[in-house]
């Protein structure tokens, strides 16, 4: 199935895709469908920037299992972290 | 009749006169032969969509699959391009209708064409098929699993699109339906719906569902391909265009 379960989120920071790096606007995440992960469905993330085109991306297809883990690890981490 | 054939990407006129890519496939046998515009899954203008625009061309039509998301992300690969538009909202219906329109002019305008026209679209494609019969004169569409012809997105999807089942009333041709009973977009619910409502607007229709296949199962290139789903859909596929495209 295609789930359409998407959040969106806006977001400072910067990613490196196929032309260099790039300042980040916004990711999308979304349960679907991978383009390369082998498996059916795979929790997705997209970092943009929608005003530089379609060659301002990082994608991830992670399966749901390291996403959590993923995200664990983030929570983690940034109490470490003094808040901006 | 060969399976000889002749693919290339070409640029047609879409919606608002603009220039679009897209991949077009003819057979070379001599003769005169039915058109079928394949419209893509959400996931894009990718490789397999192009081999099914050749499929078409091998068993004798005229076939193009123009690439919905040129403008938003000319020269990207597939993924990058969905993604693209995706974040944005997905594509317009009135510019995919326009698309489709030029497509269909396109190869109705060839040589070969024998003047007749189908759709056939899978994932959002099947959804786009569905409203591009509802609003083009076409000989026949083919509904592949498409999801929102009945039912809305969830809450939070950046899709901007909604249900078009009230348009069965406008459905300019026959319908052949394929979709998986284990689908959840459409699910089978969505799948009665839309059936209902073309029984009650009197239209010619043709569904199958399949047990044991989900979404996409057309697709040899993803874990949801389902061979026995795919055999008997693509069976389904040459005997509706056989009777309706005369070729």
């Amino acid at each position: 199935m295609c789930t359409y379960q998407t959040e969106k989120l806006a977001l400072k920071g910067s990613g490196k895709g196929p032309a260099g790096w790039f300042s980040l606007s916004r990711a999308t995440v979304y349960f679907d469908h991978p383009a390369h992960y082998s498996a059916e469905h795979s929790l997705n993330i997209d970092f943009l920037n929608l005003d530089d085109g379609a060659l301002s991306r990082v994608a991830v297809e992670l399966d749901p299992a390291s996403a959590r883990e993923l995200a664990r690890a983030i929570l983690e981490t940034l109490p470490a972290v003094p808040e901006h | 009749m060969t399976d000889s054939l002749r693919a290339e990407t070409v640029r047609l006129t879409g919606h608002g006169s603009d220039e679009i890519e897209a991949h077009l496939a003819q057979p070379l046998d001599a003769g005169r032969f039915g058109s079928v515009v394949v419209i893509h899954h959400m996931p894009g203008w990718d490789e397999g969509m192009k081999e099914i625009t050749r499929k078409f061309a091998a068993h004798g039509y005229l076939a193009v699959c123009p690439n919905l998301y040129s403008r938003e992300a000319p020269g990207a690969s597939p993924d990058d391009a969905a993604a693209v538009v995706r974040a944005l909202g997905g594509v317009p219906d009135d510019r995919l209708v326009g698309d489709v329109q030029g497509a269909a002019r396109y190869l109705t305008s060839l040589a070969a064409s024998n003047g007749r026209v189908a759709t056939i679209g899978y994932c959002s494609g099947g959804r786009q098929s569905f409203l591009a019969a509802c609003s083009l004169p076409l000989d026949a569409a083919v509904d592949c699993y498409g999801a929102f012809v009945v039912g809305t997105p969830p809450e939070g999807s950046p899709l901007k699109i909604g249900p078009i089942v009230h348009l069965t009333k406008d459905l300019s041709c026959p319908l052949l339906g394929l979709f998986g009973a284990d689908d959840q977009y459409p699910s089978p619910q969505h799948v009665a719906e839309l059936e209902e409502a073309l029984k009650q607007a009197a239209k010619t229709y043709e569904f199958h569902s399949y047990e044991g296949a989900g979404h996409a199962f057309f697709a040899t290139d993803r874990p949801s391909y389902r061979p026995e789903a795919a055999k008997d859909g693509w069976q389904r596929i040459w005997e509706f265009f056989g009777r309706y495209l005369g070729s």
